[in-house]
């Protein structure tokens, strides 16, 4: 079980989805708070909904808004940073970059690969949570 | 973790400026205050924070985090902002909390661009974190609060002299809480008290200690620091002389030298920043618009001397206060800023009336609006004499600061007009026995002084919020400002003013209400000063006055502050000297709409608080205008048209900028 688990959270680094700030995040975790890593990701989950759907909304308003697209997008951008989240950051980098040419498809487009990665990581720090708590 | 650095030079201090209890340990123990809208990125930092060993606080947004400084004004060493958030402008944070609580202040984002990063240090930012924080980062912010103590000690020992130093060092950490809270509220009285009892022979070695009582920059402390500077002349502006004109017991020459820093730096963020998108209009060009103050200065005294009520040398006295008021009024603004959140102040409105005359602190004090709706009616009544009492303030040469006072005494008020900008054409509300009206007037001394006006704002915005006294005076008064049509005449009874142009007397009206909410003048007086409202006439005031009322005057007389304010800010800034007359206007508007718009709504929207107080430093930067305004009375005809000019561009914007409605039209002290 802890090699399973010790081998899914390499594999996340290995693979580019995290970044050393979950180190960070991890050097926090302690006896006092030992859940803390998972505690973290889930509050960045649950928030990171709403600013999702924000930008779902704004993107179908015609003419495009992009400097709140970008504004709501850098909110969005600091929570995955926040977390480690690499792929899902360099996503909304390029959401950003899109905004700042007003490339409306490019947007679109990129925004659909932000969620993915999103979601994928999601569900990949799940799975290593879970190892992780029945390891213990 | 073990930060153990106690090897600093300031071992001493540390020691003492922590609860004896962990002043071993320090950093440790360090108080923090996070704000940050991002809950993940909350979450982290108190977590890293705590590891640190420090005491954390977090918020998720900055308004909550102003009113947790201000509730706990010695509660917190060091604030971490993010620069991005929803309800406002980190950098906003961060000026409040340096002028209001003198804190160091470090921001964070992930945005590393150099602009942004360049903004941070302008606006005084202690520190710039770029997201995603890491532990060591935090580590080591206790430097910033360690190396701000030490700058201020030094500068206490480098002082060392004067009363007032020796009194405030001395004060214990139980004094400082007095200390402060004197400071906020303006207790003169208590801190005279304290002072008197307070050995003199106290140790002064606290003061080498980090341990310092920190001052609390009350929006009223602030206006007297701006007065002060502002007759300085801001370039001439030392601490020790800021000290020794403010005359506030227990200041020490090294809270003045710092917040004359940041005043400093605020006034130069404003001048590098023209025109521009403090997003009050009322900055206005500085330079011309102080010109132009003077000459509507000059213009309204002029006028008004003419119509045999003020008598020359009150012209003089206030276009000198006028224009010095500019420079106060940056500072006020930064308070009004501040206060708008929270109107601590108000309080002290009543404490004030004590002080009045002379204490220049009651100005802004007085805005709070706690006026009691017997001071309304008091000033209510004063209103009617209220025609004499433009007189009287003219011939008292008191401080725009007086007017604050004023509002909180009736008759102290008048002298107090006279104080604040030492013009003594405010000090109307002395033989105003009408408390209500006095008060007017301080708002519209700063309106005269125009200077105030950016500063005023602000200050005047938080003390609308108690207008609950003041809308009853404007009430009472009758004031039917409520639209353009000044009634002052009707309580004022000023009527040979009209004579001169009923926009002088309603100038003078406005200005007499607009000592209530003496802060709201201020703002009112520096935008209109940009705006350029020279219009005299008050109705084009009252009626500007009385749709931004809402915001603030919770129908209060803060209206009527903020009334004084908006003439001025509808030009648009700048006009430094427009607004001082157009700010008179909106005082007296704002006084007269009181009575008509009672309710306007206290928010003057700090928003319009920030800008007056941006715009203020714009100008300000000029104080030398004093000396120019008075040349421009000469040219009455010019200056006329000028103001006329001024009015009708002006008359508009003020509105909701103003935000009087804290003015503290209750302090009126019926």
């Amino acid at each position: 079980m802890e090699r399973q688990a010790a081998y899914l959270r390499n594999a996340l680094f290995d693979q580019g989805y995290l970044d050393e700030q979950f180190l960070q995040l991890e050097d926090l975790q302690d006896q006092a708070n030992p859940h803390f890593v998972e505690e973290v990701v889930k509050l960045f989950y649950t928030d990171s909904v709403r600013l999702i759907q924000s930008i779902e909304l704004t993107l179908k308003n015609t003419p495009r808004d992009f400097e709140k697209l970008d504004k709501i997008m850098h909110q969005f951008k600091g929570s995955t940073t926040s977390i480690g989240a690499k792929k899902v950051k360099k996503e909304c980098t390029q959401f950003q970059e899109y905004c700042n040419v007003g490339n409306v498809e490019g947007c679109i487009r990129e925004f659909q690969e932000v969620k993915q990665e999103h979601a994928a990581l999601k569900r990949k720090l799940e799975n290593y949570f879970q190892l992780a708590r029945e390891a213990r | 973790m073990n930060l153990g650095v106690n090897s600093m030079s300031v071992t001493t201090s540390s020691a003492s400026w922590k609860s004896d209890a962990v002043s071993d340990q320090f950093p440790a123990g360090l108080r923090v205050l996070v704000v940050d809208d991002d809950p993940t990125c909350l979450r982290i930092l108190e977590k890293m924070l705590r590891n640190c060993r420090y005491e954390v606080t977090t918020c998720g947004r900055a308004e909550v985090a102003l009113k947790l400084l201000r509730d706990n004004k010695d509660g917190f060493d060091v604030v971490i902002s993010d620069v991005h958030m929803p309800d406002m402008d980190g950098f906003k944070l961060l000026e409040r909390v340096g002028l209001e609580m003198d804190l160091p202040v470090i921001m964070m984002s992930a945005d590393d661009s150099k602009s942004v990063v360049m903004k941070g240090v302008t606006h005084g930012a202690c520190d710039y974190l770029i997201k995603p924080v890491r532990m060591e980062a935090l580590k080591n912010i206790w430097q910033h609060v360690v190396r701000k103590k030490k700058n201020e000690w030094k500068e206490k020992d480098a002082e060392q002299s004067g009363s007032v130093e020796e009194g405030d060092r001395q004060q214990k950490p139980t004094d400082d809480a007095d200390y402060s809270s004197s400071a906020n509220e303006g207790n003169w009285r208590n801190s005279r008290k304290r002072k008197e009892e307070e050995d003199d022979g106290d140790d002064k070695d606290d003061s080498s200690t980090l341990k310092k009582p920190r001052v609390v920059w009350s929006v009223e402390l602030h206006q007297q620091f701006v007065t002060a500077v502002n007759q300085l002349g801001i370039d001439k502006a030392v601490p020790k002389k800021i000290l020794e004109l403010m005359n506030v017991p227990g200041l020490t020459r090294e809270n003045v030298a710092s917040h004359l820093q940041k005043y400093r730096l605020y006034l130069r963020r404003l001048s590098g920043q023209p025109q521009n998108g403090l997003g009050n209009s009322f900055l206005g060009p500085q330079d011309s618009g102080f010109g132009s103050i003077s000459s509507l200065n000059g213009l309204d005294l002029q006028a008004y001397a003419s119509s045999g009520q003020i008598p020359a040398q009150s012209l003089a006295s206030i276009q000198a206060a006028a224009l010095g008021r500019v420079t106060n009024k940056s500072g006020i603004v930064d308070q009004r800023n501040i206060f708008s959140f929270d109107n601590p102040n108000m309080r002290f409105l009543d404490g004030q009336q004590h002080h009045s005359n002379g204490k220049q602190v009651n100005l802004l004090h007085g805005i709070p609006t706690n006026m009691d709706s017997k001071q309304l009616a008091a000033l209510h009544q004063s209103g009617q004499p209220f025609g004499n009492t433009l007189m009287n303030v003219h011939s008292q040469s008191g401080q725009s600061n007086s007017l604050l006072t004023q509002m909180v005494q009736p008759q102290s008020r008048t002298q107090m007009l006279n104080e604040v900008g030492g013009n003594p054409v405010l000090n109307f509300p002395s033989s105003v026995g009408q408390p209500g009206l006095s008060q007017a007037i301080p708002g519209s001394v700063f309106s005269r002084y125009g200077m105030d006006n950016n500063n005023v704002r602000p200050l005047t915005y938080t003390s609308l919020s108690q207008p609950t006294s003041v809308v009853e005076f404007s009430r009472s008064q009758g004031m039917e400002l409520s639209g353009n049509s000044i009634p002052l005449t009707s309580n004022s009874g000023i009527p040979s003013y009209t004579s001169k142009g009923t926009t002088l007397q309603e100038e003078v009206n406005s200005e007499i209400k607009g000592s209530r909410g003496f802060l709201p003048n201020f703002d009112a007086f520096n935008e209109l000063s940009q705006n350029r409202t020279d219009t005299w006439d008050l109705q084009n005031v009252g009626s500007t006055f009385e749709t931004p009322q809402h915001s603030n005057i919770q129908s209060r007389l803060d209206v009527a502050p903020s009334v004084l304010v908006q003439p001025a800010f509808t030009s648009d800034h700048r006009n430094g000297h427009i607004r001082t007359t157009s700010v008179n206007k909106a005082a007296f508007s704002a006084a007269t709409s009181l009575g008509n718009g009672t309710n306007f709504g206290q928010q003057l929207t700090p928003s319009h608080a920030d800008s007056a107080l941006r715009i203020k430093t714009e100008r300000l930067p000029d104080m030398g205008f004093q000396n120019s305004l008075f040349p421009d009375q000469l040219g009455q005809d010019d200056l006329m048209s000028t103001l006329l000019k001024q009015q009708q561009d002006g008359l508009a914007p003020v509105e909701n900028e103003f935000g009087f409605d804290e003015y503290q039209l209750d302090n009126l002290p019926v």
